[in-house]
């Protein structure tokens, strides 16, 4: 394997390890669970991605190897289902934090209500 | 002829991803794997059709490749930004719960947007409502809510609605 | 240079790793939790195609995929357990 790719290689590793890293440090600091919802679904699918196409290239670059299209399909499924999962890990925290007792239709209204939003700017 | 091949193919390109996907899965090109990717992609659009909003057609390719590329630049400079505020201090972040008036009236363009805005700067989507066809964004760092509702409409909701026509 | 690479990049998901688990202990919240046991699902996906990498061997590619298969559907799962469990109360 020449240089070049190895250096391309190295440091996609290490800014995906630091991306992947970053997301687990916000996981544990953010004060309140939204903005901890942040951290994860980008940095570390961003990480991920850094890692995969590292992987991709280093595969691609050996000898006797044909590029690993497995990376790309882990890439599309990550990219695609991280908005999904944290949408979804949303609107379930809006929905138990939304006090059941004062609000006189929580048992009744489907998940969709958005207008349950505590303290939000409405405009 | 072009019906019986509508009736046949009722979601091209989701068929084409389909069958793709499964070629990049087995990693071989025999013609086994080729017919299973090709019998996968004819019946999969078909079984699943019923849970599938019918998503309006693809007006403007050519734009909807720059919406791509931007969307991706805007998710390298995004992240970079979330990862500096999640190291640096916390205090100075303002969370927000911004509603953003949506003018696209389309569950599934509606539904990329949502995404679009869950993987791009600092922002996760919290619901879409779609009676009053608003999108319920909660952001990391808003400082000005408005400037951020701005900021999603121009970027992200005027592109789709004119690469969908809706 | 890649060997290197490779350790720090062990090191630092292996920190991530254990933050994720903080996290899962301390919750407070049950969504927290889900969303540790996400990170902690993607965390072992950037592990595993590291090790493909460190190994030299593809095979890895198909459990990470498989985890971030299932990873989802958990996650989607448990989040509408949330929802709908509450809906029912």
């Amino acid at each position: 394997m020449n240089t070049v790719v190895e250096c391309t290689v190295s440091l996609l590793v290490v800014v995906g390890a630091l991306a992947v890293f970053c997301g687990a440090v916000g996981l544990a600091r953010l004060p309140d669970f939204l903005s901890r919802l942040h951290a994860p679904t980008k940095a570390s699918t961003l990480g991920v991605g850094a890692l995969v196409m590292a992987s991709t290239l280093f595969f691609s670059a050996r000898e006797g190897h044909g590029g690993s299209v497995h990376g790309l399909a882990i890439l599309a499924f990550l990219f695609l289902t991280a908005p999904v999962g944290a949408h979804l890990l949303a609107k379930a925290a809006l929905h138990r934090q939304t006090p059941t007792g004062t609000d006189d239709h929580a048992g009744a209204t489907a998940p969709n209500d958005g207008g349950t939003a505590p303290g939000g700017p409405r405009d | 002829m072009n019906r019986i091949l509508h009736r046949l193919v009722p979601r091209p390109l989701l068929s084409l991803t389909i069958g793709l996907l499964w070629l990049a899965l087995a990693e071989t090109v025999s013609p086994g794997t080729v017919l299973l990717g090709v019998t996968l992609a004819l019946s999969l659009p078909r079984l699943i059709r019923a849970f599938w909003p019918d998503a309006p057609r693809l007006r403007r390719p050519g734009r909807a490749l720059r919406f791509l590329g931007a969307v991706a630049f805007d998710m390298l400079n995004a992240n970079w930004r979330v990862a500096r505020r999640v190291l640096g201090p916390l205090d100075r972040l303002r969370p927000a719960l911004v509603e953003v008036p949506l003018e696209l009236r389309d569950p599934f363009v509606a539904a990329l947007l949502g995404s679009v805005v869950c993987l791009t700067p600092g922002t996760v989507t919290v619901d879409i409502d779609r009676q009053r066809w608003v999108l319920l964004v909660h952001a990391l760092d808003a400082p000005d809510p408005r400037a951020l509702i701005r900021d999603i409409k121009t970027r992200y909701e005027q592109p789709l609605r004119e690469i969908f026509a809706c | 240079m890649l060997t290197v690479a490779l350790d720090l990049a062990y090191a630092l998901l292996g920190a991530a790793a254990v933050l994720a688990i903080l996290r899962l202990l301390r919750g407070p919240d049950a969504t927290d939790r889900i969303l540790a046991l996400d990170t902690l699902g993607i965390d072992a996906i950037a592990l595993l195609v590291l090790m493909g990498i460190h190994r030299a061997s593809t095979v890895y590619f198909e459990a990470a995929l498989l985890l971030a298969l299932f990873g989802f559907v958990g996650t989607v799962a448990l989040s509408k357990f949330l929802l709908r469990g509450d809906l029912i109360e």
